[in-house]
């Protein structure tokens, strides 16, 4: 809402506060001000002007020579405006005057004759294009024959004004009008109100013998009513009230059409003018639209109706689409005689359906929406028939043909000041509050600290006893509410065991080197299938998509981190950022139904994703590229420090390596992968070699024990044992390393692997398995014996199982 | 006899002062301390003396050893010393080259900003709850005051899977959810960090994902005073002492009444500057005292129980904190922004 200083003085007393101090103390008081605009702050120096003659420039066709008589004196100057005319009343630039965009006018001389000064259009002045009316869109301004010359032009077009834009919140739509505005500033200001001319003459002639008024439905439509005003005579409307329109954001049409926009702004009352001629019948009947039936709006948009909208009718076809817009058919033309006024109480509902449904969001139904104050229906249409007979010559017609259905009633809202300082903290005494009300206009009365209040139906926003403490509150000043801290019993706070574990596996992996992202959760629909690993993929049986998503982009739930991370990889890898390692903990969505009905299951997941180098040294020739092990040791890190032993085996995943990638197994339970991107999907991507891992936090959260359980340092010696053997290319050291254990008995502690080797001295078709074993029992001494005997039933059972040989 | 062991030790010391490598003292060693060398020759010599004499000579001759051997011994370690010195002067390194790099990683800035306010909370006795990101209508809107075809379901359009379900737009739910959890009767003291989603395009402004902290406070007593006390202590804490904060009246359609808080803006210092658009001020988070409809659909008597609520954007705070231009920033990953706050 767009607030002229100007205008809202003619309802209260403003003088003695500058703009900024206002604004402040609104923002303050509960409405925030987003911006204060001086219309025209730096121009100076232009008045109005009478051009005493006008003839053709000798040297250019196009340019015009005028005497203008601005008072005082009388200026040469030169015009290339196409509608400029003997006769006519000016806004005139003199020599050294400002304009807009600090733009100084000096005198100067145009081919060959001398001009002084400039002669302005509305642009030039510093009004917006958009809202210029458009007789004048393309030249200069004229104004009225009885404009006195050498008046300040800037004061007569309301250029000194300053427009403060309020930023409404949906409760305060009672803003939405220059009367809301005015009783909140007199609430603040603690001034008195003036409220707007409403009493009219009317003719004997009845209203009511050229209307009738029917309305189907009282719940979409409590209140109608019809005004006639004949003798119309349709022209500009008044310059202040172009002014104002203007300063609103309205572009100035006719006098009839500014007259509903102006009471629109000025009671928040939305307002149609119908051409009565052109109505079609005497009758106005309000009903819902007969599903199918069309019409054209004022716009000239064939629009198709459905029995969800509310017309207006003239009992054969609809002429207005109920608070959204009128219908071409009857629209108010410069011919308009007799002008059929509307003012009505539409439902906030079905006004939102209809300029929803047909994407048309105006002055108009943004007011309907909110709910328009029920006492000022009828009083904005008197109000429109007094300024249409005053500037439109108007003859109003006797009487409102009205259907009335509508609730008028205050609510009532009872308070006592002890509760009200209970609530707020403060020590407000009871005559602080009458004084409030007082401000407020509110009517009340007061029984010791029990007031019963009268909301005025302008402030639909407040029903309940908080609803007050509000209003108390925020007049008496939220500055002046007291700092306190609670008083119930404390409590301490802190952060779940698994909360904490969250954090604690993040610190894991920033120190490992991974730096964490967040990714988008949504994703394409193509990438929400992407390296799902084994375990969700089984799970879910679809995945959620948006009913209406912005963008393909966003439009599905992911069931992987990965998909996105890669997408991040490759943003910075198109930047020359080709050294990455990225994780993040986050939820995938997982849905166990065909159509989804209820919520996803949310699982929680770490991912990482590297690419690039890992080591870079370069003075010394040191580089080491990512790799399957890298990646794999940083996932061990965490398994060793949540004390979860994890198994390993092959796995073909659609998207990823079929050799380099494993899944990733606690016991029997699948709990995530590990491995190299497949180069087809890597180049999808931009990237080079890249390593994901993807697990499941949830189920590593729920085996994790928080205690770990006491071992006692071994006091014995342990012995090692060196064991390398010959097997076959494709066999997994870990297979062979579960014959170890299997085989070597309760003594094994340890089996690891040191070093593994392909190549000269060893067939084509083998590799050699070096192992470190490590035996130990904490209660005795070891014998070599026994050592040995568990040696050699190793080598016997890695011989059976693999056919492997000691390495000679 | 005796002038003979004198010239002998001024002889040797002469040489163990001359000499410069251990090679040299060994041969010295050799020459005056060995089975052949003269002292033994003197000692040898000595049954032509007098029985008066030869202990007179015996101990000079052991003193006379005894002193070469502590010289040689003490050029010795003086030579070792110098050698090592020596050694390690070949071993001087460019100390100026760079050092060999450690792999850093680090949390993302939002979640750094997420957890500084949940320590804050949580030293005021706050609790950190979590929910569902895909919620249902109800706990997303109804349970919050917010009706069906309520006007203000206009500002947060929402991303609906079904008519039922929908991203959160805002971690309010979980607070319904947590109440709900209490049974309406005990206190609640939450805070929920998490990520909701609001159909907006994507720009400089606006993310159809962001990140919200809410928090919550019902109990007996409560009052509006006691939100301004512990916003004031938080903003305090997260933005430094020197801070003051202004609440306004504001609406939202789970408190009544309502309050925007601003704190003074940094830069200028309450004047007014371009970051703070000349109003001195900037605004941080929403809240105010829950309405009494949300207490009661949770099952707490609101004749009994009230409280407050309010809620931040923590991208919007990095963004005042550390002169983040560009919302889309926390989201496109970018490895040059992210190691940035790795000091913070
Ligand atoms: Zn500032």
């Amino acid at each position: 809402m767009f607030v002229s200083l100007n205008w809202l003085k003619n309802y209260v007393d403003i003088d003695n506060v500058s703009a900024e101090e206002l604004a402040e103390k609104i923002t303050k008081t509960g409405i925030e001000v987003e911006g204060i605009e001086y219309v025209a702050e730096q121009s100076s120096n232009v008045v109005v002007g009478y051009v005493k003659e006008c003839e053709k420039h000798p040297n250019a066709d196009k340019l015009n020579l005028c005497q203008v008589d601005v008072g005082e004196e009388e200026l040469q100057i030169i015009c290339g405006a196409p509608n400029i005319a003997h006769g006519q009343k000016v806004a005139v630039a003199k020599p050294g005057a400002v304009l807009p965009g600090n733009f100084k006018i000096k005198k100067a001389k145009l081919r060959g004759v001398e001009s002084n000064g400039m002669i302005c259009s509305l642009q030039e002045l510093g009004i917006e294009e958009k809202y210029v009316p458009k007789e004048y869109a393309d030249g200069i301004f004229v104004f009225p024959e009885d404009t006195e010359v050498g008046a300040d032009a800037l004061s007569l077009l309301n250029l000194d004004d300053a427009i403060l834009e309020l930023g409404l919140t949906p409760n305060r739509s009672d803003a939405l009008s220059m009367l809301g505005v005015a009783y909140e500033v007199a609430a603040i200001l603690d001034v008195p109100i003036r409220l707007p001319k409403e009493d009219v003459e009317q003719s004997r002639e009845q209203a009511s013998d050229h209307v009738s008024v029917k309305v189907d439905d009282p719940d979409l439509n409590p209140y109608y009513g019809a005004f006639v005003i004949k003798d119309i005579k349709v022209g500009p409307s008044p310059l202040w009230m172009r002014n104002y329109l203007i300063a609103a954001g309205i572009r100035p049409i006719n006098n009839v059409v500014d007259i509903t926009n102006y009471v629109l702004l000025e009671y928040g009352q939305p307002l149609h003018a119908f051409d009565y001629d052109k109505f079609g019948s005497k009758e106005i009947v309000v009903q819902r639209a007969k599903q199918g039936e069309t019409m054209q709006t004022l716009d000239d948009q064939e629009r198709k109706l459905s029995s969800d909208h509310l017309v207006i009718t003239n009992g054969n076809e609809p002429t207005a689409l109920a608070g959204v817009m009128g219908g071409a058919n009857s629209e108010v033309s410069n011919d308009t005689k007799t002008v059929l006024l509307e003012a009505a109480y539409f439902n906030p509902a079905a006004v939102r359906t209809a300029s929803k449904d047909f994407g048309l969001r105006s002055e108009s139904s943004n007011r309907f929406e909110k709910g328009v104050d029920p006492n000022r229906v009828k009083r904005a249409g008197l109000r429109a028939c007094q300024l249409l007979s005053e500037y439109a010559n108007g003859t109003v017609l006797h009487g409102v043909v009205e259907f009335d259905e509508l609730d008028k009633k205050e609510a009532e809202v009872a308070i006592t000041t002890s509760k009200m300082n209970e609530r707020l903290g403060t020590d407000i005494s009871n005559d602080q509050i009458g004084d409030i009300l007082r401000k407020l206009n509110f009517k009340y009365e007061q029984d010791g600290e029990q007031f019963s209040i009268q909301v005025p139906t302008r402030r639909q926003d407040i029903s309940i006893f908080e609803d007050m403490v509000e209003e108390v509150a925020r007049i008496y000043g939220y500055d002046h509410l007291p700092y306190t801290l609670p008083q119930g019993a404390s409590q301490a706070g802190g952060l779940t065991e698994l909360q904490q574990l969250k954090r604690e596996v993040k610190h894991y992996f920033e120190g490992a080197g991974l730096m964490e992202t967040i990714t988008y959760s949504l994703t394409s629909k193509d990438r929400a299938t992407l390296l799902v690993s084994p375990e969700v993929k089984e799970s879910a049986v679809t995945s959620v998509e948006l009913a209406m998503p912005m963008s393909e982009e966003h439009s599905t739930l992911r069931l992987s981190i990965l998909p996105e991370m890669l997408a991040s990889l490759s943003y910075n890898v198109a930047r020359k950022q080709t050294n990455l390692a990225y994780y993040e903990v986050g939820t995938v969505f997982v849905s166990q139904e065909e159509t989804v009905t209820k919520q996803p299951d949310e699982k929680l997941r770490v991912s990482g994703a590297l690419t690039g180098e890992w080591l870079t040294h370069p003075w010394q020739q040191e580089k080491k590229e990512v790799d399957f092990f890298l990646v794999k040791g940083i996932v061990e890190g965490l398994f060793n420090k949540l004390n979860i032993v994890a198994d390993y085996k092959h796995l073909k995943l659609e998207g990823m390596h079929p050799g380099r990638t494993a899944q990733i197994l606690i016991g029997d339970v699948p709990v995530g992968f590990i491995g190299q991107v497949h180069p087809t999907l890597q180049n999808n991507f931009d990237l080079k070699d890249t390593y994901v891992f993807d697990l499941d936090l949830d189920y590593l959260f729920s085996i994790y024990e928080n205690e770990p359980s006491f071992t006692k340092i071994p006091r014995y010696p342990s012995i090692t044992r060196d064991i390398a053997l010959v097997v076959d290319e494709n066999l997994n050291a870990g297979d062979v390393e579960t014959t170890i254990f299997k085989a070597g008995g309760p003594l094994v502690k340890e089996v690891q692997v040191f070093d593994v080797y392909q190549g000269e001295h060893l067939e084509s078709g083998k590799k050699s398995l070096a192992f470190r074993l490590l035996y130990l029992d904490p209660e005795r001494t070891l014998k070599d014996e026994e050592v040995e005997e568990s040696y050699q039933a190793i080598l016997t059972a890695v011989k059976d199982e693999h056919e492997a040989e000691l390495r000679g | 006899m005796k002038e003979r062991l004198q010239a002998l030790q001024a002889e040797a010391l002469t040489k163990v002062e001359e000499a410069a490598t251990l090679s040299d003292l060994q041969d010295i060693r050799v020459a005056y301390l060995g089975k052949k060398g003269p002292i033994t020759e003197v000692l040898r010599g000595m049954g032509k003396l007098s029985k008066e004499e030869r202990p007179v000579i015996g101990e000079l001759a052991n003193k006379v050893r005894e002193t070469i051997a502590n010289e040689l011994d003490a050029k010795k370690e003086k030579l070792e010393a110098a050698g090592l010195e020596k050694r390690l002067e070949k071993e001087t390194l460019d100390v100026t080259l760079p050092g060999r790099p450690v792999q850093v990683g680090g949390p993302h800035l939002l979640t750094s900003i997420v957890e500084e306010i949940e320590d804050l909370f949580i030293g005021m006795g706050f609790e950190i709850k979590e929910g569902p990101e895909v919620e249902t209508d109800y706990y997303n809107f109804e349970a919050l005051n917010l009706p069906k075809g309520h006007p203000a379901r206009d500002m947060q359009d929402s991303f609906y899977i079904t008519e039922e379900l929908l991203m959160r737009t805002h971690t309010s739910p979980v607070q319904a959810r947590t109440m709900g959890e209490y049974k309406g009767n005990k206190p609640v003291k939450m805070i929920c960090p998490g990520k909701v989603y609001r159909r907006d395009t994507d720009d400089a402004t606006h993310s159809h994902q962001f990140t919200q902290v809410e928090g919550l406070y019902v109990d007996k007593n409560v009052r509006m005073s006691d939100l301004k006390g512990v916003l004031n202590r938080f903003a305090k804490q997260l933005f430094g002492e020197d801070r003051e904060i202004r609440l306004r009246p504001s609406f939202f359609p789970f408190t009544e009444p309502s309050v925007e808080m601003d704190i003074s803006c940094k830069v200028c210092n309450g004047e007014g500057c371009s970051v703070c658009k000349g109003t001195g001020w900037i605004e941080i988070l929403g809240g105010g005292m829950v309405h009494p409809r949300v207490l009661e659909m949770a099952g707490y008597d609101p004749k009994v129980y009230n409280g407050f609520a309010f809620g931040m954007g923590p991208e919007r705070i990095a963004m005042l904190k550390y002169g983040v231009d560009d919302i889309r920033h926390f989201y496109t990953n970018d490895v040059r922004f992210l190691q940035q706050y790795h000091k913070a």
